[in-house]
Formats: structure tokens, sequence, C-alpha cells
């Protein structure tokens, strides 16, 4: 059972951590919302297709964020064997993916109007595509093994393997030539965008941020309880049959 | 309050990338939260019928371990019931 004993300091930690990080979300959201719709002005060349903006580019970083953070705990799943890594990953899958969608369709819908086109074939709108298919590939992978330890350790060195996508989404901007524009926030020399749309832009991105963390939490518990789940099911089976059979999981 | 929901003209295209995301995550936070008690159910399920069959084996292991004393302390099933 030595292997429940981190779980169980994780599932006493994230219980104190998931009420503030719940709060959170819902305060900065509200404030984010209220601050992109009404609390910024339009563009003067875009007008108000920027408030897409809001939605989009902490949408885009989230989908970094979250691909970055699994990579690292794939690593240390790999590495050391952290039995919760592997759950982080598992649980993170789904929401970076759902953040890399709502980045590609917001982009879409950002794109048709000022760009004149839905979707244009370049190394940002690729690389993300890409990206997107990197997330639905490892959930599919680790769910695709009867035994969750081979699912995630093949999820894992995908995981590795994809993260080289994520300079190539940073960098597509500089390195080739795109209809997308460069970056205005994170960049040399500091960002370039007006305070009036950063404000709005960085409270809806720590909106999103600790929404992953309230959600992720909950699905990681999730993960906890279905592997516990699984060992009950493997030591009722083998009961009665040898006794080291439901040690075999670990 | 009209002019607000014309979005300067650009509506169909601000409006809809707000539902979308707001679409997505709270589909994902409600799939999370039924996913999360479905589990928690099935193993609250799962260990209230364990605890009689934990008994039975160690009622099965301290006979077998009279009968057999110097085998008790190596017993696998001792360790994994730590």
């Amino acid at each position: 059972m030595h292997r429940f004993a981190n779980p169980a300091r994780f599932l006493r930690l994230s219980a104190m951590l998931l009420p503030w990080s719940a709060g959170a979300t819902v305060i900065l959201l509200i404030v984010g919302l209220y601050l992109s719709l009404f609390g910024s002005p339009p563009d003067y060349q875009q007008g108000d297709t920027v408030r897409i903006m809001y939605i989009h580019v902490p949408a885009a970083w989230m989908s970094l964020f979250v691909y970055t953070n699994m990579a690292a705990a794939a690593a240390a799943g790999l590495v050391w064997k952290h039995p919760l890594a592997d759950l982080f990953a598992k649980a993170a899958a789904p929401i970076g993916a759902g953040f890399t969608f709502v980045c590609l369709v917001t982009g879409s819908l950002w794109g048709a109007p000022m760009w004149g086109t839905w979707w244009v074939w370049d190394a940002r709108l690729t690389s993300v595509l890409i990206l997107f298919f990197l997330y639905l590939g490892y959930m599919a992978l680790v769910n695709a093994f009867d035994d969750p330890q081979r699912g995630t350790r093949a999820g894992n060195v995908l995981l590795l393997v994809g993260i080289v996508n994520v300079p190539i989404i940073k960098f597509s901007v500089d390195w080739w030539n795109t209809l997308h524009q460069p970056a205005s926030v994170v960049k040399m020399g500091g960002p370039s965008i007006d305070p009036s749309m950063l404000v709005p832009l960085l409270v809806m991105a720590a909106g999103f941020t600790t929404y992953f963390v309230s959600v992720v939490l909950l699905r990681v518990r999730t993960e906890i309880a279905q592997r516990k789940i699984q060992t009950l099911r493997l030591g009722a089976a083998a009961d009665g049959a040898a006794h080291g059979a439901p040690g075999v999981t670990s | 309050m009209t002019d607000f929901l014309a979005m300067g003209g650009y509506a169909a295209y601000v409006w809809p990338a707000y539902a979308i995301a707001a679409l997505v995550l709270l589909g994902l936070l409600a799939a999370t939260w039924k996913g999360l008690r479905d589990s928690e159910a099935t193993l609250k399920a799962l260990e209230s019928a364990r605890p009689v069959r934990r008994r039975v084996r160690q009622q099965a292991e301290s006979t077998r371990a009279e009968t057999k004393p110097d085998n008790a302390a190596g017993s696998p099933a001792g360790a994994s019931e730590g």
C-alpha cells in the first residue's frame, strides 16, 4: 500500500487548495470578462474583434503551459516512477486539449473578419493544430492498453517526443512568414500592448490558470479513485487464487 | 445595449468566440465533476464490500501461521496488507 502514501498526502493538500483555486477562478473570470467586454477600448484597426484576443491568447498560453507541465510530469513519471506524475498527465490532457480547441476556434473566428480567411496552412496555425492532435493522440494512447501502467508509459514517451513542438509554436511567428501577428506580450523589451488591453488579458490568463488548477485537482482525485477501484477489483478477482496477485499491478 | 451586442458589426465573430470558450470550460468542469462523483461512489461500494473479505483472509492467514510458524514472516499476503 506504500504507493497510496503519496496520493493520501495529495488528497489532503488538494482538499485544502481547491476552495481557494475555485474561488479565485470565479472572481478572476468575472472581473476578466467585465474588463474584456466593457472595460477595454476597441482596437483602432481591428475594432471590437480585438475582444476575441482576451479568450484566444490566454487559451493559446494555456495550451502550451498545460502541455509543458504534462511533459515535465511524464519525465518525472519515467525517471522516478512517481505514481502521481502519471496521474497528473492523464488528468491534465483533456483540459489542455480543450484549451487548444478554444484557441483554434477563436483564432478562426478572429481570422475570418481580420485576415479574410478562416484558416491558412502557415507555421503557427499548423503547429498548434499538431499540438491539438498530440493531446488527442496521448489520450487515445493511454487508454489503449488493458494495463494502465503500459498505457501511461507509452503516453509519457509521446509527451516527451512532442515537446519539440512547443518552441516551434512559440517561435513560428519569427521563423517563418505568416499572417499571424508576432508576440506582443512575452517578448524581449517588455510588452508592446497598451495597459488597457494588457490588464484584461492578464486577468483572463490568471483565471484560466486557476481554472486549470481546480479542474486538474478534481481529475487527479478521480484518477486516484480509479486506480484504487482497479486494485480492489484485481484483488477481489485474485481472492482465493495466488496471494501475490494484487501486487502484480504495482 | 444594442450597440454593445452589435460589437461594432462583429457580433457574429465575437459572441461565438466567448460562447465556445464558455461551453468548453463549463462542459469539462461538468464532465470532471460527474466522473469524480461516479468513481467515488464505485470506490465506496467496493470498499464497503472489502472488510469482510479481508477479515476472512486474515483468519485464513492466522490459522496457517499456527500450523506452519516458519512460513508466517515471509508471507506475501501479509506484505500486501500493509
